[in-house]
């Protein structure tokens, strides 16, 4: 079995249940050249390098041949230094340190109310899916909340959203259709957020879109374009990949009884528990958008300048190379370093914000829910490859504890 | 509950920060953190720790119930008898820790001159002295449990390596099998003891010191004279601005940092200094300390011919070693450290590997293969941690399990609000090119090459890059680097690095060789008589 014909599972919807044996295989040679020309990276001290690499662009118009549609405001996600550190430090002026340290920690209290609320109303039956009644309402909550998003606004916005992630991912034969597509369907969503940003620049409040259009410092300020890009990824990255955080945690809690019971009679054990779960199953599996600037030299295979990379996160972080037992969910797992949120300049923007909603959630699923049983396993996944979790996780139950 | 952060390690992430904004604080890229958080922030602090991307915080073994840490290989080799380590503060106390983390079970005494437990002297010249963090919030934590004898309040006076015994200060003596010197520097006094006598003059280099000093600055003194512009120095300047107290540095060199970092990076950070409103003069030294003839320093007079008004004075011209102890010992100590190989063996005065005594920390002074094989000292938090764990390690195993210490040096330093981070030896260097970002937006990489090879690299505010430099390094990567990259500003040409001459630290030491067979030369140390 070739390695790319691993990787060919790997994006096949249909094993979307377990990719990790695809990823083991791809594995064994630590860089892939796939037939699309581009570079499969996979093991983790690789991956790890490539991170810390500044040969490798996260702009795609570096690419050998045919740049894509062009953008017209790239959000930083795809950006290089310095545009990329100028836009991350105007958007982190108003989520988190050093200006906003206080931000993430603050919204604790909220989180858990929103999941009160959510947990509360699964009372007086006994099956819920646990994606659409908590997974997905907690993030979409929290990131309307701090952006500034309405409340009312959120279904529509949930929908747009799922569009755009259905459109990611690798593979560079149909990269430019898929574009075309994402465009289309952001079309909607950007119209909506420039609208909503100048409500707040002619009526500021305390969300971060405020921020955004108000701010001006050392670094200037956000154009229009900006503003609207950066909302955009922020929405989208926000909320999607909790979610799978959130329902990939809650499957694998009950795939274990034991593990579930750990959890429970132990409340700090959630907090460790989440990394590992960032490591085992991470809500991003690959991350698709990398682009070398020069000829790369990485586990003894050089890669030419202008090759797209693709870096499996997931892979890496089941190196046995690099950890012990990879395969083995060890909820307190010390020391822990995976690449659940990436690495290096690009390392996720929101991880303290996803790490938080996911200790909260299921450190109160796993107290509240009385004898949980999954329905379904494996139960259904979304298509995605990239941004991979269950599409609906049924569970059974007795009962809810008071809260 | 206790803190550590391996400052070496820390990217600047930041997610600590997030999680426990309280007990952990980000300015740019530099932490500033509470080593001590009370046990209410215990759940924050945990969230923190789990949540670092490179696991570099570490807790007090008993604040965490979830230790499942990797059991080492056996080791091979001698895990019983005695073992002594002479110094208890980082480099001692890691090393104790390793040897039972690898199976030794004999006897352990670990000997510190300080009356306390092991603490962390980073934080002494800026959270502490900003007074963001109590003088005594700076115990390390331990990491594990560690069965020892801890000699607290003791001073080692001399080594009998023959014997095998360290000889203490009050008359007693502890035997060994096998000793760990560790005994690390302590500040470079003012020469003059009657003007460094003077209420009002400090150094900096103990928990002690650093309450007295942060005392002074909480007093609110007219100015500050701070005499030495090197990373101590410029630190304290840093924090005597946030404390917008008036400050003048005197520096000898021609620019802050110079020694270290060679006078490029040199003068970026003398713009540093005056952008931050401190009065600078470089190129000049003090002559004397004056006193108001109530025994209370009123300034200082300069080389220049000028003085200076100011109520407080920090000597931080330096280290010395803390090695008199060994003076007769017949190894090769002197104030340029303790030879050793580079498994931390020490070495006699006649060039010979000893097989029981081994030396770690700020007084080892090593061959680098890296480096032409030069031996050097590197006083930075990493090498005392690295190279004590290979100490241990090597203390309890055989010949064919020993380790070499290898470690690309990496050193770091906040101050005016930026993280300045190094990795290899910069002064090891004839030009520098600045690679990535730009010195004028204090956001840069500096690669310094030696003959065509990179030996070093310097980051301001940009230390997520300075592994792929640490791995040109070790590669022997031809400088300058020649390829495309991110944060290319135009074209980048190498400088030279202006580094100053290295100095030959011999002073007040002369070998002789006397004896003509083989089996009777000898090498002795001739010492200056002492004063």
């Amino acid at each position: 079995m070739t390695s790319d014909a691993a990787f060919q599972r790997i994006l096949d919807p249909a094993g979307r249940a377990d990719p990790y044996p695809s990823l083991g295989e791809l594995r064994r040679n630590p860089v892939t050249r796939l037939k699309d020309g581009s570079y499969v990276v996979s093991t983790y001290r690789e991956i790890v390098e490539l991170l810390h690499d500044p040969r490798v662009s996260s702009d795609r118009r570096n690419l050998a041949d045919a740049p894509e549609t062009p953008e017209h405001a790239p959000a930083f996600i795809r950006l290089d230094p310095p545009e990329h550190d100028r836009l991350r430090r105007l958007t982190m002026r108003h989520f988190g340190p050093p200006h906003s340290p206080g931000v993430v920690d603050g919204l604790r209290p909220m989180m858990l109310a929103t999941t009160t609320e959510l947990i509360d109303a699964l009372a007086g039956k006994n099956r819920a899916d646990v994606v659409d009644e908590v997974a997905y309402p907690l993030p979409i909550a929290v990131i309307c909340r701090l952006l500034g998003v309405p409340a009312e606004d959120e279904q529509q916005f949930h929908a747009w959203a799922d569009q755009i992630v259905e459109t990611l991912g690798p593979g560079e034969e149909d990269r430019a259709e898929r574009a075309r597509e994402r465009q289309a369907v952001s079309e909607n969503l950007e119209r909506y957020l420039a609208g909503l940003a100048e409500e707040r620049r002619r009526e500021p409040g305390d969300d971060m879109l405020s921020g955004f259009v108000t701010y001006e410092g050392p670094d200037g300020r956000m154009t229009p374009e900006e503003v609207v890009a950066t909302s955009l990824l922020l929405l989208i990255a926000g909320h999607e990949t909790t979610i799978n955080l959130i329902a990939n945690g809650m499957l694998t809690l009950l795939r274990d009884p034991i593990l579930l019971e750990r959890v429970r009679a132990d409340p700090d054990l959630v907090i460790t528990a989440v990394e590992e779960l960032l490591r085992f199953e991470p809500p991003v599996q690959l991350v698709s958008s990398r682009v070398t600037l020069d000829d790369v030299v990485v586990g003894g295979v050089t890669i030419p300048a202008g090759s797209p990379v693709v870096l499996a996160l997931a892979a890496g972080s089941r190196d046995p190379a690099h950890v012990r037992e990879p395969d083995r969910f060890d909820p307190c797992r010390r020391p822990n370093e995976h690449l659940g949120f990436g690495g290096g300049v690009h390392y996720c923007f929101g991880a303290p914000l996803a790490r938080l909603e996911a200790q909260v959630v299921l450190g109160e699923l796993v107290r509240r829910v009385r004898n949980p049983r999954l329905v379904a396993d494996p139960p259904p996944y979304r298509p995605s490859a990239v941004l991979r979790g269950p599409r609906h996780l049924l569970i059974d139950y007795d009962g809810i504890a008071p809260a | 509950m206790k803190v550590v952060v391996d400052l070496t390690r820390c990217q600047g992430y930041g997610q600590c920060a997030f999680l426990a904004p309280d007990v952990f604080t980000m300015r740019e890229e530099s932490l500033l953190y509470d080593l001590d958080p009370g046990d209410e922030r215990r759940e924050h602090v945990l969230r923190a720790a789990a949540a670092c991307p490179v696991q570099a915080i570490h807790l007090d073994w008993t604040a965490t119930r979830l230790t499942s840490e990797p059991p080492s290989p056996p080791a091979r080799g001698m895990t019983d008898g005695r073992i002594v380590i002479v110094g208890a503060s980082l480099a001692g106390a890691r090393a104790a820790g390793v040897l039972r983390r690898e199976g030794f079970t004999g006897s352990l005494t670990v000997i510190g001159d300080e009356s306390s437990e092991p603490y962390d002297r980073p934080p002494l010249s800026k959270q502490v002295l900003m007074g963001q963090v109590p003088p005594d919030h700076v115990m390390l934590p331990r990491l594990r449990e560690v069965e020892a004898d801890w000699m607290w309040g003791t001073r080692a006076s001399g080594l009998d390596v023959a014997g095998k015994r360290v000889l203490l200060d009050d008359g007693r003596e502890v035997g060994f099998d096998r000793v760990l010197l560790a005994t690390g520097t302590r500040a470079r006094p003012w020469p003059n003891e009657e003007e460094a006598r003077l209420e009002g003059v400090h150094t900096l280099r103990s928990m002690r010191d650093a309450a007295g000093l942060r005392e002074a600055l909480a007093a609110r003194p007219n100015r500050v004279l701070i005499l030495g512009a090197g990373f101590t120095g410029s630190e304290i300047a840093s924090v005597c601005r946030e404390l917008d107290l008036p400050v003048t540095v005197v520096e000898r060199g021609q620019a802050p940092l110079v020694n270290a970092l060679g006078g490029v990076i040199g003068d970026v950070a003398a713009q540093l200094h005056r952008e931050h409103g401190v009065d600078l003069r470089c190129g000049t030294t003090v002559t004397s300390l004056e006193g108001d003839g109530h025994g209370r320093l009123r300034g200082a007079r300069l080389s220049d011919g000028s003085t200076v008004e100011a109520e407080v004075a920090v000597v931080a011209l330096g280290s010395v070693r803390n090695v008199e102890w060994l003076r007769d010992s017949g190894l090769a100590a002197g104030v340029w450290g303790v030879a050793c190989d580079a498994g931390c063996r020490a070495v006699d005065t006649n060039g010979l590997v000893t097989d029981d005594v081994f030396v770690a920390g700020d007084i080892a002074r090593f061959p680098h293969p890296l480096y032409q094989y030069q031996f050097m000292t590197l006083e930075h938090w990493g090498n005392a941690v690295t190279q004590a764990e290979i100490a241990a390690h090597n203390m309890v195993s055989d010949q064919t399990h020993r380790w070499p210490h290898l470690s690309v040096p990496v050193f770091w330093s906040s101050q005016f609000g930026v993280n300045i981070k190094s990795v290899g030896v910069p002064t090891f260097a004839d030009e520098l090119v600045v690679t990535q970002g730009s010195t004028d937006e204090r956001r840069f990489v500096a690669v310094y090459g030696y003959k065509g090879r990179v030996t070093a690299a310097v980051t301001f505010d940009q230390g997520m890059w300075l592994e792929f430099y640490q791995r040109l390094i070790e590669r022997a990567t031809p400088f300058p680097p020649a390829f495309r990259h991110v944060d290319q500003r135009g074209e980048a040409r190498p400088v030279p690095a202006r580094v100053p001459e290295r100095l030959i630290a011999a002073e007040g030491a002369t070998v002789v060789v006397t004896g003509h067979d083989p089996a009777e030369r000898r090498a002795s140390l001739l010492h200056a008589p002492q004063s």
